[in-house]
């Protein structure tokens, strides 16, 4: 039963409550940095450091933090661990670091981190908590990697940097540009949408069924 | 915070909430701290192993460098410069012979600022190659000033008096001519008016050519650490 559990909270931010697609949070990031596959991975697994870092110190410390100041408290440990992350990607990953540029530290500032530590993080064991942060950051990840892959397909004609097609491909520059983002964004949405109204709908077709049937 | 309050039923003392803001803070502050020191010898050397790669690149046959600021009228050899101190790189070859110099340059591009390096050989007045170090120009586009190779290597033998020009694609015909970039016109002129502005910056400063600042003893060893 506790096995489910902790699986449960690690499925659902992958897929039923993914953080982008279904809960439309962490939108700065997810528009900013997703010109290429590359560095919408570089984002996404310094989101998930910071997100299962403070994920787990809140969890441990939901009991000492006073309600009155979590919310501060909260912001001063996703901080510490941005400023990890990004003194470390320096060190050892200075390109990708210069790519991604003023967005490491602004990942203080995505909602997505905040909003499990309030909505998640401080009222359930530290268990749940890193299982939870490590869905929701999977999901981030890999919205982030499906925009990114699109983006610098379509608009540089590459995957990670490989070439995909001849010469004679006309890259779509506005795709790598920022409509690009939302354009994308906007079509992924669209098919989340559809694919929910669809299992509504067939859901309510099995329902309809069911009933006739007795 | 009223409702905050109310959830809690008996609300802590001041001091108590005043207390872990202050113990959070000092624990993020030494952790922060701790991080700092521990990265900062890989980050600087990283830098100092960038700058040195791009020298080389920059000036073909190099492989000693030192730097030199202009100090009291005169270039002199330094082996710190100052912050934000102007500075250039001497080149040398193998037996310490005077080949270039490494100058950067900086300037506003299409999106932020471009920072450059480029290899200007003093006695033909040419620039012999151009690196960019840092620039957030557009993917795809602006990018290409560092990522086409065709783009680049219109930098390896370029006069730069009475400046440099960047013409439409394909209509380079003089040997001050730079053919821009199509679709990222902005960025290859920026590239362009960089370094004429910094050539302008530095043509009173730097020494007549043949009279260039020996290579320093001790700043020999700089260049040669790979």
């Amino acid at each position: 039963m506790k096995k489910n559990e902790s699986y449960e909270e690690l499925v659902k931010g992958i897929w039923r409550d993914n953080p982008v697609f279904v809960q439309v949070l962490g939108m700065c990031p997810m528009l900013a940095v997703t010109n290429s596959a590359i560095n919408a991975i570089a984002m996404g697994m310094a989101s998930m450091f910071v997100l299962v870092g403070s994920s787990f110190l809140v969890s441990t410390f939901r009991h000492v933090i006073p309600k009155q100041v979590r919310i501060s408290c909260f912001i001063i440990i996703i901080a510490t661990f941005v400023t990890i992350a990004d003194y470390t990607l320096l060190a050892l990953v200075p390109k990708v670091h210069k790519e991604l540029g003023a967005f490491i530290p602004l990942i203080v500032a995505n909602c997505l981190i905040l909003g499990r530590q309030e909505a998640f993080a401080s009222r359930y064991p530290t268990k749940l908590a890193v299982m939870d942060a490590l869905g929701m950051a999977g999901g981030f990840l890999l919205a982030l990697l499906s925009l990114g892959a699109v983006r610098e397909i379509l608009g540089d004609g590459a995957l990670f940097g490989v070439r995909l097609f001849s010469e004679n491909f006309e890259p779509w520059i506005v795709m790598i540009l920022p409509p690009g983002g939302f354009l994308t964004l906007g079509v992924i949405l669209l098919f989340f949408n559809w694919f929910k109204y669809k299992k509504d709908e067939f859901l309510a077709d099995v329902a309809e069924a069911e009933r006739s049937g007795n | 915070m009223s409702s905050d309050a109310n959830r809690q039923p008996a609300a802590p003392s001041s001091l108590r909430l005043v207390m872990t803001l202050a113990i959070a803070g000092l624990v993020s502050g030494i952790a922060i701290i701790g991080i700092y020191e521990s990265t900062l010898p890989t980050i600087t050397a990283n830098k100092a192993r960038e700058l040195r790669e791009a020298v080389f690149k920059v000036l073909p046959g190099v492989s000693r460098m030192q730097a030199l600021v202009y100090r009291d009228g005169r270039i002199v050899v330094v082996p710190e410069p100052e912050k934000d101190e102007p500075v250039v790189y001497g080149g040398y070859d193998e037996q310490g012979e005077f080949v270039g110099y490494a100058m950067p340059g900086a300037g506003p591009g299409f999106q932020d600022t471009i920072a450059l390096l480029y290899g200007y050989l003093p006695r033909d007045k040419k620039v012999v190659g151009m690196e960019i170090l840092e620039s957030r120009e557009t993917p795809g586009l602006g990018d290409k000033i560092y990522k086409d190779a065709d783009f680049v290597a219109e930098f390896s033998a370029l006069s730069v008096e009475p400046e440099i020009v960047a013409v439409k694609k394909g209509t380079a015909t003089l040997d001050n001519h730079v053919d821009a970039i199509t679709g990222a016109t902005i960025s290859a002129k920026a590239v362009v008016r960089i370094i004429n502005e910094t050539h302008v910056a530095w043509a009173e400063q730097l020494p007549a050519p043949g009279t260039e600042p020996p290579l320093a003893g001790d700043a020999a060893d700089s260049g040669t650490g790979q």
